[in-house]
C-alpha cells in the first residue's frame, strides 16, 4: 500500500493509505483526530476544515496522498501544552459562538485563517464573506463573527478596541 | 470512490506521457472538481495523475500581457499586487470563486481544463481574449471553449500556462447561487483599444459564449444604456431549479449592464 508521510499538529506520521483515501479519513480514522468533522462530504459545510501548510483547506476534498509531505494542523493541534486555550477557540467560549458545536473546529480552522491573512485589520463584512465557506446549522453566524472579531486583537498583539 | 492508480510526476513531460497513453487516465490539478466528482463515482479513471510537482505556479506580468501559471490557485491570482494593477477585474473575479478554502486549492488550469459551464474563468478568458498555453502549442480562447465541459485539448494535453492582454477597462458581473457559489449568470465585460468584448458564463447550455449583438452596441457606445434595449432570448439557456431559461436571459441582460456601468 502506498504512504504517506506527513506533519500533524508538529508531530510526522507514516501512514499506509488507499490511493483513494481522503485526508480526513486518514486524520480520524488512522490518526484517531476526531476533531475534525464530515458534515456534507461535498465540500460546502467547512466542518471538515484543516490547515495544510499554513491555509485552509477542505480535507474531504484532499486526497491523502496530496498531503505527503505537508505540515497539517487541526484543532487538536491549537491548545497549549498546559490545556490553554488557543485565543480563537477562547473567544468562541467567551461569546458563545456555538450551538451543537459540529460546524465549531472548522469554523475555528477558517476563523485562525482569516485572522492570519489579514494583518491589517478584519472588518465585520470580510469576517462574513470569509465564512462563506463554512456552514452552521444552528445559524449562529452572528456570535462566530463577535468571536473573529474579538480574537483578532489577542492574535496580533494589540489591544482589543473599547466596546 | 472507486480505486485508482496515483502517479505525481516530476517532469511536465512525463505527466503528458502518462496521460497520453491512457484514455481513462486523468489529471488532478487543484481537485475542487475531480475529487467530488471521484466521490460521486461520476467518473472511474485509471489512473489518477497529480500535476503538483509540476512546478506550474506564479502570476508574472511584462508590458501589457499577464501570465499566470497552469497550477496558480485562485487565492495566488486574487493576491497578486502585479496583476491587480493590470488587470483588477481579474484578480476580483478570482476572489469570488468558490471561498476561501476552495481558493486555496483550485486554479486556473483546472477550471479552463474543466470549462464548467458556470465557471468563471471561463468568461474572463473568453472577454479578455486570452491565448491559453499548452505543452505543445498555444490556443486562442475563442478556438478552446468546444461546448459545455469540453475544450479544443488533446488526449494528455495539459494547460501549462494562460496569457492575459491587460484590457483599459473590464469588469465582471456575477448573479451567483449562494450555496455552491458557481455562476446562475455571469457576464465579464471587456473594452481595449476600440473594441468590447462580452463573454457570458452560467446561462448557456454549451457553456460560455461572446454575445455579440452587446460587443457590436458596446464598440460604438460603452454605456450601459447602449444595450438596453438588446434582447437575449431563452432559447439555448439553461433551465434548472435555481433559475428558468427565461430569468437566465434576463439575468444576461442585467449583469452585462452592471459590467459596464462599473468597468475599471
Amino acid at each position: 500500500m502506498p504512504q504517506v508521510t506527513l506533519t500533524v499538529n508538529g508531530k510526522q506520521h507514516t501512514v499506509e493509505v488507499e490511493n483513494r483515501t481522503l485526508l480526513v479519513e486518514l486524520l480520524r480514522e488512522k490518526l484517531g483526530l476526531t476533531g475534525t468533522h464530515v458534515g456534507c462530504d461535498t465540500s460546502q459545510c467547512g466542518a471538515c476544515v484543516v490547515h495544510v501548510d499554513g491555509v485552509s483547506a477542505k480535507s474531504c476534498t484532499m486526497l491523502a496522498l496530496q498531503a505527503d509531505g505537508t505540515s497539517v494542523l487541526t484543532i487538536e493541534g491549537l491548545a497549549a501544552a498546559d490545556g490553554a486555550l488557543h485565543p480563537m477557540q477562547e473567544m468562541f467560549r467567551e461569546h458563545h459562538a456555538l450551538q451543537c458545536g459540529f460546524c465549531t473546529p472548522g469554523m475555528v480552522m477558517s476563523a485562525i485563517d482569516l485572522v492570519n491573512s489579514h494583518p491589517q485589520g478584519l472588518t465585520e463584512k470580510q469576517i462574513r464573506e470569509g465564512l462563506e465557506g463554512n456552514l452552521c446549522r444552528c445559524t449562529g453566524y452572528h456570535n462566530i463573527v463577535k468571536a473573529i472579531a474579538a480574537a483578532w486583537p489577542l492574535m496580533h498583539g494589540r489591544a482589543a478596541a473599547a466596546e | 470512490m472507486y480505486d485508482f492508480a496515483y502517479q505525481k510526476p516530476s517532469s511536465l513531460a512525463d505527466a503528458v506521457k502518462a496521460l497520453s497513453a491512457d484514455p481513462e487516465a486523468k489529471a488532478l490539478a487543484g481537485g475542487m472538481t475531480l475529487i467530488p466528482v471521484l466521490k460521486q463515482r461520476l467518473n472511474k479513471p485509471t489512473v489518477v495523475v497529480d500535476l503538483a510537482k509540476l512546478g506550474l505556479v506564479g502570476v508574472s506580468v511584462s508590458g501589457n500581457t499577464v501570465t499566470i501559471s497552469g497550477m496558480t490557485t485562485h487565492g495566488a491570482v486574487a493576491g497578486d499586487a502585479g496583476l491587480k494593477g493590470k488587470i483588477p477585474s481579474l484578480t476580483e473575479l478570482a476572489s469570488h470563486i468558490g471561498d476561501e478554502a476552495v481558493r486555496h486549492r483550485g486554479t486556473i488550469g483546472g477550471s479552463l481544463a474543466n470549462n464548467d459551464p458556470a465557471a468563471d474563468y471561463p468568461a474572463a478568458a473568453l472577454a479578455l481574449g486570452a491565448t491559453i498555453k499548452t505543452d505543445r502549442r498555444s490556443i486562442k480562447a475563442d478556438d478552446f471553449f468546444q461546448g459545455m465541459f469540453a475544450t479544443a485539448l488533446e488526449q494528455g494535453e495539459l494547460i501549462t500556462a494562460v496569457e492575459f492582454p491587460a484590457p483599459e477597462k473590464g469588469a465582471y458581473e456575477k448573479f451567483r447561487n449562494p450555496a455552491s457559489r458557481y455562476a446562475i449568470v455571469g457576464v465579464y465585460v471587456a473594452k481595449t483599444a476600440g473594441r468590447v468584448r462580452v463573454a457570458v458564463t452560467g446561462a448557456g447550455q454549451n457553456g460560455v459564449f461572446r454575445h455579440t449583438a452587446m460587443e457590436q452596441a458596446l464598440s460604438a457606445n460603452f454605456a450601459p444604456d447602449a444595450i438596453a434595449g438588446i434582447a437575449t432570448p431563452p432559447d439555448g439557456m439553461n433551465s434548472d431549479i435555481h433559475a428558468s431559461a427565461e430569468y437566465r436571459a434576463h439575468l444576461v441582460g442585467v449583469m452585462a449592464k452592471r459590467a459596464v456601468a462599473r468597468a475599471y
